[in-house]
């Protein structure tokens, strides 16, 4: 072996010989999917990529299109980043999210608000319910601490870390890791301020649906939530998949829902007044 | 010995005093070891605060971190202030107002005209006051993350029903932080005048600082 691969053609014939091995962490390329919702034509998927566990995914999205995410196992938690893609500067406010929708727990008909009064994203369909705007995820700190090493070149990669890689394909820094989202792990806030974790395990192909309100950078790490209690870094594959759509309609429910809301796509629709 | 109240029990020597007025930013850099005492001089006034690392000011306060760490989302007596990166930056040594807050975030112009509508955009906001701040050393808005508010109050019901209410502070309640490492501790004595976390009326606070 050693002795063929001294030879550049040998070892392009070994790295050629790889094409076509399926795992079930990949993107596939160009996308295709069996499962898309009635209506939406396979020619508007944008993106289909299976998150392994312990991974991260980042991905352009235009103002309109849906992304699919897909809790395949029941043991995902997708930590989320969003940034304005012309101008990465605005990006995902979590305090504003809560604040300006005078609620704490995302769900179907919620928003995903930016520093600049501004909704990037809206959840279309929720059958998870279980998600979390407070605790942020782990870093290597934490990783260290819980399960003795949280490096990405190691077993067990902390969330923060991987939202770091994810937004530096974009040329972004340490400085524009911004507070998160967790997705498909929750917490439950108490009167006295407990943070009770919402971990599951839960069932399998629990589904969300979210909608680009501005064309948006996503980055998604599938790392073990912050609180989860568990000894062991315990993490199973998240399943992506985008297609082309069109942005919220003058009367779409989600847009007029509140009147906080409606002011949210209003500002939207003034920034693609151009 | 002093008849100063805004003093009392603050051990050290006082190296920096200032009156912040109301709806001003401020900034300081504190070295570690030192204790900063803020001073809710008339009552019910949101502080949002923000903290670097001096050293690498990449390295800032980090709520998410610091409410996961504690798993409590209320600030209190003995709660440390943890980075981004996981650190120690302060640790609220003492206070006398029961708990104040980190998910309320800063008020902005551009979320004013959410709240409340596009009439409050010119109001002046504490982002303005941020980013008025934080530019003076090069920083900017991507420096800008969820903060403390100190002195406010934002309770979480059962359904998850949250909002800004009337505040747990009254003149004179403080609050005091060590700095557990070298840090920038940027302030905006907040001007919000649509809700109650200045009851409608921004006044000064006071920074004392002791080494």
């Amino acid at each position: 072996m050693t002795t063929t691969l001294a030879n550049p053609m040998a070892a392009r014939d070994h790295a050629r010989a790889m094409a076509g091995t399926v795992v079930e962490a990949m993107p596939l390329l160009p996308p295709v999917a069996d499962d898309l919702p009635a209506g939406v034509a396979a020619e508007d998927l944008l993106w289909e990529e299976t998150i392994a566990a312990g991974g991260y995914a980042t991905r352009r999205l235009p103002r309109g299109s849906r992304l699919r995410l897909i809790d395949l196992q029941g043991d995902a938690c997708a930590s989320v980043l969003i940034f304005n893609a012309e101008m990465p500067s605005e990006r995902l406010n979590v305090a504003d999210t809560v604040k300006v929708q005078w609620n704490a727990y995302l769900g179907e008909g919620k928003l995903l608000l930016s520093d600049m009064g501004r909704v990037l994203m809206s959840i279309l369909q929720d059958d998870a319910a279980t998600h979390d705007t407070f605790c942020g995820t782990s870093n290597a700190a934490t990783n260290q601490a819980k399960y003795g090493e949280g490096r990405n070149s190691g077993a067990f990669p902390n969330g923060r870390d991987r939202l770091l890689l994810g937004s530096a394909k974009h040329g972004l820094h340490r400085r524009d890791v911004h507070p998160c989202v967790n997705l498909f792990k929750g917490t439950r806030i108490e009167t006295d301020g407990t943070i009770t974790p919402l971990i599951g395990p839960f069932s399998p192909g629990r589904t969300l649906v979210l909608r680009a309100e501005m064309d948006v950078l996503v980055v998604i790490a599938n790392c073990p939530h912050v609180l989860d209690p568990r000894e062991q870094w315990t993490v199973t594959p998240l399943r992506a998949s985008a297609w082309r759509g069109s942005p919220a309609s003058a009367d779409d429910p989600v847009r007029t829902a509140t009147p906080e809301g409606l002011r949210a796509f209003q500002n939207v629709e003034d920034y693609f007044r151009r | 010995m002093t008849s100063d109240p805004d003093l009392a029990g603050l051990s050290g020597t006082v190296v920096h005093d200032e009156t912040v007025p109301a709806r001003a930013p401020w900034l300081h850099h504190i070295p570690a070891g030192q204790t900063l005492r803020i001073v809710d001089l008339e009552g019910n006034q949101a502080v949002d605060f923000l903290l670097y690392a001096a050293a690498d000011d990449a390295e800032r306060y980090s709520a998410q971190d610091t409410v996961s760490a504690q798993g409590n989302l209320f600030l209190r007596a003995g709660t440390v202030l943890l980075s981004n990166e996981g650190r120690p930056m302060m640790t609220i040594v003492g206070t006398s107002v029961e708990h104040h807050d980190t998910i309320g975030g800063a008020c902005s112009c551009e979320s004013n005209t959410l709240r409340y509508g596009h009439h409050t955009k010119a109001q002046h906001a504490c982002v303005e006051n941020f980013l008025e701040a934080n530019l003076t050393e090069g920083r900017g808005k991507r420096d800008i993350v969820s903060n403390i508010n100190f002195f406010m109050n934002v309770p979480v019901k059962e359904d998850g029903a949250l909002g800004i209410v009337d505040g747990l502070s009254a003149p004179g309640l403080t609050v005091d932080l060590r700095a557990e490492m070298d840090v920038i501790v940027v302030v905006s004595n907040c001007p919000q005048i649509n809700n109650p976390c200045n009851a409608f009326n921004p006044t000064p606070v006071r920074m004392i600082i002791s080494a």
